[in-house]
């Protein structure tokens, strides 16, 4: 018990408390910084596991004396509110700080100091021990433009350039064009993207090279599913959702089971399905892109999970919205178009970011059928004999852009969702 | 009269279309296989399959038929998926707590990790695992032993084999502590209803587990022997353990990456759980005098869990779902061995590939009927 009293403070003696609890504070994360950072450890003399556990044991001393529900000081006030409230998350606090600091020197040596990105062979890596961004320089247009030709990467630049160009269409309609916004969006913009696409990348005509889509990979054709993925499952989730909920038996069974269909299956058996299974589907003659086949499963495939999210909004409005549409004359496809879908939604937001996000992150798995977008193109890189023994600076170059793209869309929808919220 | 066809002429017109869609493909898969000469049926599965697959959790070789091929899968789905559904529960009711800690250093680690791993594709990280971090691990001559009879090497991980003498005989004990556990459980609810007295319940049932198998040890009916992993020269440099059980690379890969991965969405769900009991409830039970334990045990929790458990168990599904992506690693999943393997040998695309799609159907549907159930049970009933 004595114990406890002594390394509790009062209010009377709480200064000299203050002094010698941030002091040992100070040397525990002190000795922490000496043993990682310099390699000095100067309770070497004491038995393995004190020796181990000494900084934590002065640390959590060090806290338990700063403890005091209420100091007078401000910043001490501030951190025993949040860092050191009861004994266990100040070993907690110790734990994240002594771990992130033992951390950092081996992982910034081997990602930045001992790390090479000078040199264009594997010859430059062989000297350090640290990471290899070399391999990740030489194959950074691989990463990006798959087995593209090298000269045609130009296409794909421009081809994006107008893609995005295009999609910023919509912000100068003004005036009477604004009426036509939706319909420029669902349906213009997919052909006119439909058709960059097809006359710049794919080529054939006008001039320029036939490229065939086995040659397409990397970063773009991530881009390029993901896109037609996002334009067409959309509207499509949406007949689906709107189906779910109609008072028509037949439709409403018929989007039931396709939605549970879809919904139930794995998406890698679906990618089988298209490539080994859906062949066999059509008349002999036809022949269909592998990677038009590949975005339809992956349409067919997100629409339903698409389906289920806008179900969710339909489902949270009150009735007397549907009611009051009807009652103003309104008939169905009016009333869902002007009074339920919007409302319903805005309701959704980040329920359908999310399946976008799943539709984003599912990209890489059309590997299965032969294709490689980044994931593929990296598995492709480490396997070179030229290039063996790489293959973690690959996947952290891809977790990092992933990571990247996937965060930006995120914090995109919830600008989006504060954007368009409204008081009810 | 006329409203009656409005609805009717929409519901015809879809009908139409579906059927004309379906009847489009019959008809050409019909005349496909015609033309190249295979008829449809399922006989195939009685044939020989005349491969291997590395890993089978039940006895099978290629003199086995088509039939236990996709057994020795859907049982290595099964596996992995029971696996990594145990830790992802696991790590992310932990990250879901942490994220509600009033430790600011905890609550923002744990949103990072969600942030992190949540971000990154799952195939991504599953490849992360198999190629790069688990084949940093030592070749077994040279590797320290985990926990003192465990080894993590670059062929696996290594553990003791337990070799069971009676082993049905346990299993019942552990079936008669269940049911005594279950009377008991009853008769207490009884006693708290009639006589206001509580029995502690937990402590009995632990030690009921504990007591039934043990005494089933101590009386000689079952004996448990340990088979530790022994270092064995296969040839000049090549080692492995022989003697233990070996967790291949392929699963330690997947059921890391796919449990990392879906805790995140569980952590997510758990705080939302949590945090979607109203403060207000706290406030009234501690009112009503309850202590602190019985407030989490009777008024938060049953209510935390009917907010957690629909959405976790779809995360669980999707796990299952998403283990099918063991195909990548070539590891011997139901993908893998039947839509892949079998697939490439048969040449029967649509027979296995609807066979594989009704699995994985059947296995969905299967757990969301019971979570509806579930769902309906615990909802609460408003008058």
């Amino acid at each position: 018990m004595i114990n406890i009293n002594v390394l509790k403070p009062t209010s009377a003696n709480f200064q000299t408390y203050l002094y010698i609890g941030s002091g040992l504070i100070f040397i525990s994360i002190f000795d922490v910084i000496l043993r990682s950072f310099f390699n000095i450890n100067f309770s070497n003399s004491l038995p393995g596991i004190l020796n181990f556990f000494l900084p934590l044991i002065i640390g959590l001393v060090g806290f338990q004396m700063i403890r005091l529900e209420y100091s007078g000081n401000r910043i001490v006030d501030k951190i025993n509110q949040s860092v050191n409230n009861n004994t266990f998350n100040a070993g907690l606090t110790l734990l994240i700080i002594f771990l992130t600091l033992l951390i950092i020197p081996p992982a910034s040596n081997w990602m930045i100091f001992e790390a090479t990105i000078s040199g264009d062979t594997k010859e430059a890596c062989v000297a350090t021990e640290g990471a290899c961004w070399t391999y990740i320089k030489v194959w950074f247009r691989r990463f990006m433009y798959g087995m593209y030709p090298n000269d045609f990467h130009w296409r794909i630049n421009t081809a994006f350039i107008f893609l995005i160009g295009f999609a910023f269409v919509g912000y100068f309609m003004r005036g009477k064009l604004k009426n036509y916004i939706t319909f420029y969006y669902a349906i213009l913009y997919p052909i006119i993207a439909f058709l960059i696409i097809n006359f710049l990348i794919s080529g054939g005509s006008f001039g320029l090279e036939w490229v065939e889509t086995n040659a397409w990979g990397g970063l773009s054709l991530t881009f390029i599913v993901s896109f037609f993925g996002l334009i067409f499952c959309f509207p499509l989730g949406m007949i689906l959702a709107l189906g779910r909920r109609s008072e028509l038996p037949v439709i409403r069974y018929i989007s039931i089971g396709y939605i549970e269909f879809w919904r139930g299956v794995p998406l890698i058996t679906v990618l089988f399905m298209s490539s080994v299974m859906f062949p066999m589907f059509l008349p002999s003659d036809a022949f269909v892109d592998k990677l038009i086949r590949v975005i339809a499963a992956i349409i067919l495939f997100e629409a339903a999970y698409v389906a289920e999210v806008i179900r969710g909004g339909l489902q949270a409005l009150p009735r007397g919205q549907y009611d009051a549409a009807k009652s103003l004359g309104m008939g169905y496809w009016k009333m869902q178009i002007f009074v339920i879908l919007p409302q319903a939604l805005k309701l959704v937001i980040p329920g359908i970011a999310n399946t976008f996000l799943a539709l984003v992150k599912d990209t890489p798995l059309i590997f299965v059928v032969g294709l490689s977008e980044v994931v593929g193109m990296l598995q492709m890189a480490k396997t070179n004999p030229k290039w063996l023994g790489y293959a973690m600076e690959g996947y952290i170059f891809a977790s990092i852009l992933f990571w990247a793209i996937c965060y930006a869309m995120s914090r995109y929808s919830q600008y989006l969702e504060l954007k368009y919220k409204t008081e009810r | 009269m006329n409203h009656k066809i409005k609805s009717i002429i929409p519901q015809l017109l879809t009908l139409l279309f579906v059927v004309a869609v379906i009847g489009f493909f019959t008809i050409n898969a019909q005349l496909n296989m015609d033309e190249r000469g295979i008829d449809f049926g399922y006989g195939f599965l009685n044939q020989e399959s005349s491969f291997d697959v590395q890993f089978s959790l039940i006895e099978y070789d290629g003199s086995h038929s088509y039939a236990k091929a996709y057994l020795v899968g859907l049982l290595n789905t099964i596996l992995v998926s029971v696996l990594g559904i145990i830790f992802c529960t696991i790590i992310g009711v932990i990250i879901g707590i942490a994220r509600l800690s009033p430790n600011y250093l905890i609550r923002n680690t744990a949103a990072w990790y969600v942030e992190f791993f949540r971000n990154v594709p799952l195939l991504l990280q599953i490849f992360f695992w198999y190629y790069a971090a688990l084949r940093a691990l030592p070749l077994p001559e040279n590797t320290e032993p985990l926990f003192g009879v465990t080894y993590l090497t670059v062929k696996g991980y290594y553990i003791p084999r337990l070799i069971w003498e009676n082993f049905d005989i346990l299993i019942y004990s552990i079936l008669a502590a269940i049911i005594s556990i279950v009377f008991i459980r009853n008769y207490a609810r009884k006693l708290q209803e009639e006589k206001g007295q509580q029995l502690p319940v937990l402590l009995i049932s632990v030690g009921l587990l504990l007591v039934f198998p043990a005494i089933t040890f101590v009386t000689g009916m079952v004996q448990l022997e340990v088979a530790l992993p022994v270092l064995k020269q296969l040839s000049k440099t090549s080692f492995i353990y022989a003697e233990g059980l070996s967790v291949p690379p392929e699963l330690l890969a997947l059921v890391l990456a796919l449990s990392l991965y879906t805790a995140t969405f569980v952590a997510e769900c758990v705080r939302a759980g949590v945090q979607g009991v109203s403060k207000g409830q706290k406030e009234a039970a501690a009112s009503v005098g309850l202590t602190p334990n019985q407030i989490l045990k009777l008024v938060i929790m049953p209510q935390a869990l009917r907010i957690i458990i629909p959405p976790t168990t779809n995360q669980y599904l999707n796990l299952t779902k998403n283990s099918s992506l063991a195909a990548a690693i070539a590891y011997p999943d139901l993908v893998l061995v039947f839509a892949g393997t079998a697939l490439m040998q048969t040449g029967r695309a649509i027979e296995i590939v609807s066979i594989t799609m009704l699995t994985y159907l059947t296995l969905s549907l299967a757990i969301s009927l019971l979570m509806n159930w579930y769902n309906k049970r615990i909802a609460i009933k408003e008058k």
